[in-house]
């Protein structure tokens, strides 16, 4: 393995998995415990987010909704794509 | 790799940089809240706003400062919200959890 860029298939690795999900709802989990569901519009290499038609959920309960939002990375968990 | 068709929007950030000079909502951490112009911001979402009204969200807990609303009772414990108007507020990058325009009416 050389260092940095393995030779892996593409969209094998996380940035690919994301730039795969673009356009497609997801859910994004904030540390905090918030969840946002939405359509991911785009990521950067902080995990910046901007996400569509966002529902906000807090202990599952939906507080609010954003017709577009920026999630600053540093607060993301996780991004999980819904099938 | 396909992209919405939204054009330049790719990244982030751009949709931030089309809230410039528009009525934002700023999430921050601490159950604080800011609605406000956006004048400015950065890569580390520094914020200039003006016209900002900020929202504390607090558990009461039996000092009660008169003027502030009552938001709804849970286990017991009030959830009040505080709120403060600045002309003129920097906001920096790392309390920031979410930016979003305001839908105007």
């Amino acid at each position: 393995m050389e260092n940095g860029t393995a030779s892996q298939g593409e969209g094998r690795d996380p940035s690919g998995f994301l730039a795969e999900i673009i356009g497609n709802p997801v859910t994004v989990k904030l540390n905090s415990g918030v969840v946002y569901k939405g359509e991911l519009q785009s990521v950067d290499g902080y995990m910046n987010i901007a996400l569509e038609k966002t529902e906000e959920y807090v202990d599952g309960v939906k507080r609010r909704t954003y017709g577009d939002a920026f999630v600053r990375g540093n607060n993301v968990m996780y991004i999980s794509a819904d099938s | 790799m396909s992209e919405g068709e939204e054009g330049p929007a790719s990244e982030p950030l751009d949709l931030v940089r089309l809230c410039l000079n528009e009525e934002v909502y700023v999430k921050l951490r601490g159950d604080r809240e800011l609605k406000g112009r956006l004048h400015a911001y950065d890569s580390h979402m520094n914020l200039v706003l003006s016209d900002v009204e900020e929202t504390i969200y607090v558990v009461d807990d039996e000092e009660n400062d008169e003027g502030d609303e009552k938001i709804r009772v849970e286990d017991d414990q009030e959830i009040k919200s505080v709120t403060k108007k600045s002309e003129m507020l920097f906001v920096r990058g790392d309390s920031v959890v979410l930016v979003s325009p305001i839908e105007k009416s």
